[in-house]
Formats: structure tokens, C-alpha cells, sequence
């Protein structure tokens, strides 16, 4: 029982982090990031590479997507074309990926510090994350909601075939942060497990500190209330948004990391993941973060229990879980009306 | 709306192709597939980009749709044809029970709601023994007419496109009808259909069924065409594909649905069958190059292609005029003599802490014009939501010519005979004008969704477009009564509400600021219209802040402020009351 119940809470500590992730980006952007499971596998795939001393096929893509961002940037502005702006866009979608090539390729084939690996990864799925906003969603921003999910999904067809390409078929693991493990009885604790946790819970206390406490994380959350206010008071709603894809890429790749020392991850395993934090998300009502990360130890929880007892249909029942949840909400929040589109 | 000669030359068209001689086997299984896509997509097109109802559950119902004729073919030995009613039957009571709970999901919840059951469905059909699990079921027989069994893909190919032109058909009538307009409205929010009696729930569980047939019937010619049932075709992927082919299509197009399934399904048989040539059979290319091309295209045309190629055809649709001379006839009212009509008595209403409307009383008789003014935030359009049953009130009661509404809901109090238009204009931007009064006719109509699918509404539809032609031309859009209601500036869609409210043929009219954004002339014809339909034994009830339009119609005004009522009286009586006076201008002392 009690085993079953740590299981339950080590999933869902990873829930929670995607579904935070997913409640973020979705209340900025309006865009259901059905890629989040692709950060996740990009994440823990990038490190298992780097930990194998190889050079990551992510870390070429970055650099690629820098190349298309920055063609982007171009011609956004190209009636405006400042050197002073040219140059910022410079910096950030040519010579911030580039550089974390160059650093990648000079580190391939040594045995590495892992806090080395993971900053690394860090920040060549962080680099994605931002350029995913600024090439697929920042030019259709004001699309309706389906039709940034369609793209969404677009974009999650396409990265997890480059998943396929770049990382094989095969599963992978990588090296776990600690190796340390204790026992109290009748538990095992296992130091990746106890980094599970502590990270998670990091992750949540610095984005209530972000949110609450920066001028950035204000700008965000008044984007997320109302875009045309946001705008109206000189928030750069498209900075906005690629702030909160970086935030969700770095927080996807962190699970990812965490995960793929305890199972082990193939280039398409991030979609159901994803989905599991997404049912979290929804649980949350997509707007609340202390409720989505109640969800998520609630889904986890309900999964360990669900696979030990009638593993078949545990897949059935994660999911029809949330529909009486979702029944609930909606009646306890009677439509609003609803002026979209 | 349906032109009869661009469909006949498609289904000749597509009738030919077979018998194109050197054509490809290939090409007509491709077709088959775009078939079997086009008509799961219809449904979504129907449910999601005219309804607002996005689902990504509609693989499910083509799984119960072909499971159906899979396991009475195969384990009971019924004739294909005998499991076509009982596919679509399964289908249909799968999407009631699932409708049911799905369609009273609001807002987000509702995909996120769809995926949930998508998904489970998926696990079930591969978890469950009698359907075969992960292996499904094969061996299910061809179609068969007498010896003539259809094995070969080019004669299923006729069952399919068949299917697929009678579904459109149906469709593109049930969508030009008084059931169609109900549904076209559910898109815009329900407050504004539910004031003229139109049962939203209702409706969108009639679409949500209606999908979920035409995906059965997609199941049902899919299993008999591959002649084997898996779960993988019925999974969450193929749920999110059709919504893309869909939102790909143009989300709100019948049409859109067709040419988004025969645009998807040729790219992916493309990049499958040519990339691995380009790229030495490095694997799962295709799969990058679609989902990036899927975003390139929906950032070039993001409503979709079909309109995007449309309004690149000079194709204008010739509209017919309704036939004004037929008459609908007046509805059933109670006699109303000269008595109190409305009466409310110490009404309250409580939005948490804030109390918007305190201990309102005042009553409006027949043939009478009352006014009800104040500053803003005073309450007027709260009382106006009470009165139709938009908001419940918190205490006191409403009632109408004796009979207590206070709790009813609107569509009840619309039966009564009370039509209203709204503060912000509440209307169906990319419907024209004609459609959008008709909506305001629908109590008044009877023909349902299965007599407009088959063009027996004819007639009761012909009456409903002619009451709403003749309203519009009585308020003064006869101009305008084939624009699309969004074009239209906010003072004409002003009066294009009243228009709607009107052909509700209503005993008392709920105006809310009928008169701003209108031009002086159009003020003194919307007093005098007003003065008419009073002659004429209607009671109006309006919210205004024009006080010269107010004071010159008026028989009788009301005052709130802050949510009480401070003064009631003739207009001569409220322009010199103190109370009147501090409450607009302020306190002197």
C-alpha cells in the first residue's frame, strides 16, 4: 500500500510540474502546448546523450530554429530595422544556440560533471522552447483557440518525428543525481527520489516568487488576464509569450532530467506524460496552480493504485477520471458568456 | 443556400472517375479514404466550427460504428446491410450518454473533456475480449449486392461518396433551417438564442448526436472496406486529425470538411510515399515535414482554405428573396385588455456583497411605453435580466399579467411573449440580417431537425423568412436585409435586434439603449415605430440615456440609482424631482 502511495506521489511531483507548465503557457498564450511531452523527452534524451558523451541532434536543431527565428525577427521589422534591435535578435537567435553548440561539441567524448549535462540540456530545450513560440505561435497570436491548438499539435508531430530522428528508436536512461538510498522502514527512499520532490517543490516556490515578486512575472500574469489591457499599458505581449514558453520548455526538460534516471523514456513517451499532466492541468481548471498540483499527485496517486490493482484498464480509468471532475467545475461555474472567436 | 448545379457537377464528377480508363487502383483507394476522412470531418464541421463545440473524440464513434458491424457480422452473421441501422443506433446512444454530461462541460472544459473520453474509449475497444483487444477483429465480409461482392476498393468506392454526398446534402440543409439557425447561434454564447426559446442544451446535443451518426456511418463503411477493425484508427491521434482536417478544411464549411480530408489525406500519402526517396528512407520524415507544413498553412490561411479559395472564385451565391405575401400566423396570447402587463414586486438581487438591484417595484401596463433611467450602474440592465430569466433574483417576485416568472427560465418567459435586445449587440455576425431576425421567429416555427434535413420544412420555413423580411422592412433595413449582420454598424444592428425581438411577435418589448449610436432621424423613426406598435396594443419597456428621445416618448419613467428606486412618474414630474435631479448631477449641499 504505502509503496504503491510513494509511487503514486514520485508521478505525480512530475504531474504537477507539467501541469503547471501547461496552466502557464495556456493562460499567457491561449495555446494548449500539446509539445509539452516533447520538452520532457527532449530534456531527459539530451541528457542521457550528453551523459553518453555524445553531441545531441537538439542541440543542432536549437541552432536551426535559431536561424528561422531570426529570419523571422527580420522580417517582422523590416521596416524598422534599427542595428541596436538586429543586434539583440542576433545575440539571441544566432549567437546564444551557436554557442551552445560550439560548448556541446567541445565537451563531446569526456566524461562530464552531470550539474554540467543538465545546465546543458537546460538550455538547449529552453532554447527550443523560445523559438518554438517566436516561429509557430507568435505570428498567428491572435488566432482563435482551436486553431493555435491545431498548430500546437503541428508542432508536436513535427518535434517528436525530430525526437525520432535524433534519438532512435531505442529507449534510454540516464545517470541518476544521486545514488544515495535509505531505508525507512517499510519504505526505500532512493536519492533521485528525494531529488524528485525537492526539486519539484523548488520549481513551484520559485514561480510563486517569479509571479508574485518580479516586474517580468507581473507582465505575465497581466497578459494572462487580459491581453489588449496588457498591450494597452506597454506589456510586450509577444515577450510574454516567449517567456512562458521558455519557463515551460525549462520545467518540461527538468522532469524529463528527473524521470529518465527512474524509467526509461523513448522518443514518444513524452506525449502520454504530457497528457497525464494535462489531465492535472484541467483538473486545476487550466487557471488555478495550487489546484493543478493537488490534481497531479491525485493522478499519480490514482494511476499507482490503478496499475497495481487492474494494470489493463489503468489508462481507462486515469482518464475517465477527470470527467465527473470537469462536470463538477462546470457546474460550479456556470457559463460565463462567452465572447471569442 | 445548397445550389443545386455545382453539387450535381461534383457528384458526376466524382461518379466518372472510376471509369477514367488507366486510372490508378491506387488513386480510387485514396479517394475512398478521403471519403471515409471527409464524412467524420462534416460532423466536426457541424459540431466544432458551427456549433463551438470542439471535440476530439469524434475516432471514438467511428470505432463504435465499425465495431458494431464487426462483431454482428463476424460472431452473429448479420448481412452487412442489416448492421448499417444498428451501427449508427450505437453510435448515436454512445453520444447520448457521452452528450449528456459532455455538452454541460463550459467553455475549456468541454475539449479538454472530449480528449478524456477519446482516450478511455480508445483503451476500452483495445482492452475489451469480445472486440478482439489490441488485434481487433478480421474477417468481416464485403458488401454485397445479390453475388456482387464489393471487395474491389473501386466499387466500395461508390457506397462511400454516396454516403458522403447525402451526408452533405442533409447537411447543408439542416443547416439553412430553423433547427440550423438555432445551431449557428450556439457559437455566439447562449443568453441572446435562449431569449427567443431556443433550448440550447438541446441543440447542441443534437449536433453533438448528429457528428457522432455521421462518424458511426464513416465506421461502419470503414470497417466493411478494410474488412478488419483495430483500435488504432479509432485512437486520440486520429480524434485530433480529423479535428485538423476540419480547422485545415475551414472549420465552418460543409465543403471545408471535404476538401480538408482530400488536402490531408493526399499530403500524407505524398510525403509517405516520396520522402523516403528524397532522403534515403530516413525514418519518420513525414511526420516533420506535416506538422510543419500544418503549421505553415494555418498561418497563410488560418480560417481555413476552403474560404480562403472561395473568396478567390467570383462565385457570388444569388439569394433568394422570401415571399413576403405568406403569412405566419400571429401567436396564441392572452387576452390582455388594459391592465397591469409586468408586475415587479420588492425585487432583489445580490451579487455577493453588491446588492444591484435593492427593492425594485414598479409594474408596466398594456399599450404602455415606461422607461426605466438612471445613472450608470443604477441596475436597469440587471432588472432586465430578471425580468427575461436571465439571472435569478435573489428575492421578490416578476410576474406577467398575474402569472409569477420570478424563477423561470428564459426561454419560458420568451413564450410568454416578452422579446428583448441587448446592451451589447447580441448577434450572429457571420449570419446575414434576414437569418439573424428569423432566430427571433423561432418560437414560432415547428419544423425540427430531421423534417430540415429532408426538406419537409419547406413551407413552415417560408413563413418564418417571410414574418422576418417583413420586420426588417418595418424597422427600415430592407436594404440591408442580405448583409452579414457584422458589417452592419452598431446602430443598424441595434435596430436589427429590435427587428428580431419583433418577430417574436411579443406583448411586451424590453428595449436596452435602443437609441445609442443611432443619428437624429433615426431616433425620431425609431420613437415613431415605437408609437405604432404601442397604438397597436404592445407594451415597451426600454432602458435609455438619450433624455430627449426619453422624455418625448415616454408615458410613464422610472428612476433607479445605486439599485432603488427613487422616483416614478410622468416625464413632466421626473424632469423637476429634486431626487432625480441630485442623482444625475449630485447633491447641491
Amino acid at each position: 500500500m504505502l509503496f504503491l502511495l510513494q509511487d503514486g506521489i514520485t508521478n505525480g511531483a512530475i504531474y504537477a510540474l507539467l501541469g503547471l507548465a501547461l496552466v502557464l503557457v495556456f493562460a499567457v498564450t491561449r495555446v494548449i502546448l500539446i509539445p509539452q511531452g516533447e520538452f520532457v523527452t527532449y530534456g531527459a534524451l539530451t541528457y542521457a546523450t550528453l551523459s553518453s558523451g555524445q553531441v545531441p541532434g537538439t542541440a543542432r536543431l536549437a541552432v536551426a530554429m535559431g536561424v528561422v527565428a531570426f529570419g523571422l525577427d527580420l522580417f517582422a521589422g523590416r521596416r524598422s530595422l534599427h542595428p541596436s534591435r538586429v543586434g539583440r535578435a542576433f545575440v539571441v537567435n544566432i549567437v546564444l544556440p551557436a554557442a551552445i553548440l560550439a560548448l556541446t561539441y567541445s565537451l563531446a567524448g569526456r566524461q562530464n560533471p552531470i550539474l554540467l549535462n543538465i545546465a546543458l540540456s537546460l538550455s538547449i530545450v529552453a532554447a527550443i522552447g523560445l523559438f518554438l513560440y517566436r516561429i509557430a505561435f507568435q505570428p498567428i497570436a491572435h488566432a482563435s483557440v482551436l486553431v493555435l491548438l491545431i498548430v500546437s499539435v503541428g508542432c508536436h508531430l513535427a518535434l517528436q518525428g525530430f525526437g525520432l530522428v535524433f534519438f532512435g528508436a531505442e529507449g534510454q536512461r540516464g545517470p541518476a543525481l544521486s545514488n544515495a538510498v535509505f531505508t525507512v522502514d517499510p519504505l526505500r527512499f532512493t536519492g533521485q527520489s528525494i531529488a524528485v520532490y525537492t526539486i519539484t517543490l523548488a520549481l513551484i516556490a520559485g514561480l510563486g516568487l517569479f509571479f508574485n515578486l518580479t516586474l517580468y512575472g507581473k507582465a505575465l500574469r497581466a497578459t494572462a488576464v487580459n491581453r489588449l489591457g496588457a498591450r494597452l499599458v506597454g506589456i510586450r505581449t509577444a515577450l510574454s509569450g516567449q517567456i512562458a514558453f521558455l519557463l515551460a520548455a525549462i520545467i518540461g526538460a527538468t522532469s524529463g532530467i528527473l524521470i529518465v534516471p527512474i524509467t526509461t523514456l523513448y522518443y514518444d513517451t513524452g506525449f502520454l506524460i504530457g497528457l497525464k499532466g494535462f489531465v492535472a492541468a484541467i483538473i486545476g481548471g487550466l487557471v488555478s496552480y495550487p489546484l493543478t498540483a493537488l490534481a497531479a499527485l491525485l493522478v499519480g496517486g490514482v494511476e499507482a493504485f490503478s496499475s497495481f490493482y487492474a494494470s489493463n484498464f489503468k489508462e481507462v480509468i486515469v482518464f475517465t477520471l477527470i470527467i465527473p471532475v470537469l462536470l463538477l467545475r462546470s457546474l460550479a461555474a456556470p457559463a460565463v458568456e462567452e465572447e471569442k472567436d | 443556400m445548397a445550389k443545386p448545379l455545382p453539387i450535381i457537377v461534383f457528384a458526376l464528377a466524382m461518379a466518372a472517375i472510376p471509369f477514367v480508363p488507366g486510372m490508378p487502383p491506387f488513386w480510387i483507394v485514396l479517394l475512398d479514404n478521403i471519403g471515409l476522412s471527409a464524412l467524420v470531418a462534416m460532423g466536426l464541421v457541424l459540431l466544432t466550427g458551427v456549433g463551438g463545440l470542439t471535440s476530439f473524440g469524434q475516432a471514438a464513434f467511428c470505432g463504435f460504428g465499425a465495431y458494431t458491424t464487426a462483431v454482428l457480422t463476424t460472431t452473429y452473421g448479420l448481412s452487412p446491410w442489416l448492421t448499417l441501422p444498428l451501427a449508427l443506433l450505437v453510435s448515436g446512444l454512445a453520444a447520448v450518454a457521452l452528450g449528456l454530461v459532455t455538452v454541460r462541460l463550459s467553455g475549456h472544459y468541454l475539449p479538454l473533456g472530449t480528449i478524456a473520453w477519446g482516450l478511455g474509449l480508445f483503451y476500452l475497444f483495445s482492452k475489451l475480449e469480445f472486440l478482439g483487444r489490441n488485434d481487433g477483429i478480421s474477417g468481416i465480409p464485403p458488401f454485397s449486392i445479390g453475388s456482387f461482392r464489393m471487395i474491389d476498393p473501386g466499387a466500395i468506392y461508390f457506397a462511400i461518396w454516396f454516403a458522403v454526398l447525402l451526408c452533405a446534402l442533409l447537411t447543408m440543409n439542416l443547416l439553412d433551417s430553423r433547427t440550423g439557425r438555432a445551431i449557428r447561434a450556439l457559437r455566439r454564447g447562449h443568453v441572446a438564442a435562449e431569449a427567443f426559446g431556443i433550448q440550447t442544451p438541446r441543440a447542441k446535443l443534437l449536433v453533438f448526436i448528429y457528428a457522432a451518426v455521421l462518424a458511426g456511418l464513416s465506421g461502419w463503411l470503414y470497417a466493411h472496406f478494410q474488412r478488419a477493425a483495430n483500435p488504432t484508427p479509432f485512437g486520440a491521434q486520429a480524434g485530433i486529425e480529423y479535428l485538423f482536417i476540419a480547422v485545415v478544411g475551414g472549420a465552418g464549411y460543409v465543403w471545408g470538411g471535404v476538401l480538408g480530408a482530400a488536402i490531408v489525406v493526399v499530403l500524407k500519402e505524398i510525403l509517405q510515399s516520396y520522402l523516403p526517396y528524397l532522403f534515403h528512407g530516413e525514418g519518420q520524415l513525414e511526420t516533420i515535414v506535416f506538422g510543419i507544413l500544418l503549421v505553415v498553412l494555418l498561418q497563410l490561411a488560418p480560417t481555413g482554405v476552403w474560404p480562403w479559395l472561395t473568396a478567390r472564385l467570383p462565385l457570388k451565391p444569388a439569394r433568394k428573396r422570401p415571399d413576403t405575401s405568406l403569412a405566419l400566423p400571429p401567436r396564441a396570447k392572452a387576452p390582455t385588455g388594459t391592465g397591469v402587463l409586468l408586475q415587479i414586486d420588492h425585487a432583489l438581487k445580490r451579487f455577493g456583497g453588491v446588492i444591484a438591484v435593492n427593492d425594485v417595484s414598479f409594474e408596466v401596463r398594456c399599450r404602455e411605453i415606461v422607461a426605466l433611467i438612471g445613472p450608470n450602474g443604477a441596475g436597469k440592465s440587471t432588472t432586465f435580466n430578471l425580468i427575461t430569466g436571465v439571472l435569478a433574483a435573489t428575492g421578490g417576485t416578476i410576474a406577467v399579467l398575474g402569472k409569477r416568472i420570478d424563477n423561470a427560465a428564459p426561454q419560458e418567459v420568451a413564450k410568454l411573449g416578452i422579446a428583448r435586445t441587448f446592451q451589447h449587440v447580441k448577434l450572429v455576425p457571420d449570419m446575414t440580417v434576414l437569418e439573424n431576425v428569423a432566430i427571433g421567429a423561432h418560437l414560432r416555427g415547428h419544423a425540427g431537425a430531421l423534417a430540415s434535413m429532408f426538406r419537409l420544412d419547406r413551407s413552415d420555413e417560408a413563413r418564418l423568412l417571410a414574418e422576418a423580411a417583413r420586420q426588417i422592412e418595418r424597422v427600415g433595413l430592407g436594404g440591408q436585409i442580405d448583409a452579414l449582420a457584422g458589417s452592419l454598424s452598431l446602430g443598424q444592428q441595434r435596430i436589427v435586434e429590435i427587428a428580431r425581438a419583433l418577430c417574436l411577435d411579443p406583448t411586451l418589448l424590453l428595449l436596452d439603449e435602443p437609441a445609442a449610436g443611432l443619428r437624429h432621424m433615426e431616433k425620431r423613426q425609431l420613437a415613431q415605430l415605437l408609437r405604432e406598435l404601442r397604438d397597436g396594443g404592445m407594451s415597451v419597456l426600454l432602458v435609455e440615456h438619450d433624455m430627449g428621445f426619453v422624455m418625448d416618448l415616454a408615458d410613464r419613467i422610472v428612476v433607479l440609482d445605486f439599485g432603488t428606486r427613487i422616483a416614478e412618474g410622468s416625464p413632466q414630474a421626473i424632469k423637476t424631482n429634486p431626487d432625480v435631479i441630485r442623482a444625475y448631477l449630485g447633491a447641491v449641499t
